[in-house]
């Protein structure tokens, strides 16, 4: 498969990422756009790993090129996953002390 | 048109189908379920790398753990369609607009770059086996891998304190 398609499948996918933290008003479904985005990122890099691999091994049949880019993915979903942990304790205190989660609310330091 | 093909076009369309869907609809916990099909399409082009590891880790902590989360703090605060927030019409049509650009622009960008010859290997090669990942993330990437731990608990901490009543 080409691996242009795949450029696109993410640029499509990032860009409804950054068109929902645009356009909408509640932080959980922000904070859902965001890990949408981190998604697209995830598949260009597995995309990219398996495009480096397909080079090596027409040359050696034993390569192991490309591997780093998987190991990215995996931490990027590491660090995902701490960051969805203290970002949702965030919103439910902002929750818990304006009663909404519509981050018009969230202006103070504006004034 | 192979098999292969049939499937990289599913899986493309239903993600893209379910992404637009996640900021499309008015209830925040059709949102969550339709972002939690966006990444069982994620995790089928995974499979279709044959990236098996990444296919699992991404179900289980993406779709099975964090999309958890969301639901449960969603259902907390008992958020549905008639709480939702909306933004007026014309900020609605210039964040469109604006991620609109982003997309025209990156797409112009990329069009016409070298890569467009390269395949990405699709069924074959075995790198994203768990045996070969493993192997590197325990020689090559062990102190990364250590130190995600610290950062781990230093998110438990802090999610733990944030989340605190005074």
């Amino acid at each position: 498969m080409p691996v242009n398609y795949y450029i696109f499948l993410a640029i499509a996918l990032f860009s409804i990422g950054i068109v929902g933290v645009l356009t909408r008003r509640n932080a959980i479904i922000i904070f859902m756009c965001i890990e949408l985005m981190l998604n697209a990122v995830n598949l260009m890099l597995v995309a990219f790993s398996k495009m480096h691999h397909a080079k090596a091994l027409a040359a050696d049949a034993a390569t192991t090129v490309g591997t780093d880019g998987q190991l990215f993915v995996f931490f990027i979903m590491v660090v995902a996953a701490a960051e969805v942990s203290v970002g949702l304790a965030i919103i439910v205190m902002m929750y818990r002390n304006i009663h909404s989660v519509d981050v018009n609310f969230l202006n103070r330091l504006k004034h | 048109m192979g098999v292969t093909q049939i499937l990289f076009w599913f899986l493309s369309v239903m993600a893209v189908f379910s992404a637009l869907m996640v900021i499309t609809s008015k209830n925040p916990v059709y949102s969550v379920l339709w972002l939690i099909a966006t990444f069982f399409a994620i995790s089928g082009h995974y499979i279709l790398f044959n990236a098996q590891f990444l296919a699992i880790v991404n179900i289980i902590v993406y779709a099975g753990a964090i999309m958890v989360l969301f639901l449960f703090v969603i259902m907390l605060m008992n958020l549905n369609r008639e709480t939702e927030p909306q933004k007026n019409r014309w900020l609605k049509m210039a964040g469109a607009a604006a991620g609109g650009c982003l997309l025209l622009v990156l797409v112009a960008a990329l069009k016409d770059t070298d890569m467009k010859q390269q395949q990405a290997l699709i069924n074959k090669g075995n790198i994203g086996l768990i045996k070969i990942l493993g192997k590197e993330l325990f020689t090559t990437y062990v102190v990364p891998f250590e130190i995600s731990s610290v950062l781990f608990l230093s998110a438990m901490i802090g999610a733990v304190v944030i989340g605190k009543k005074e």
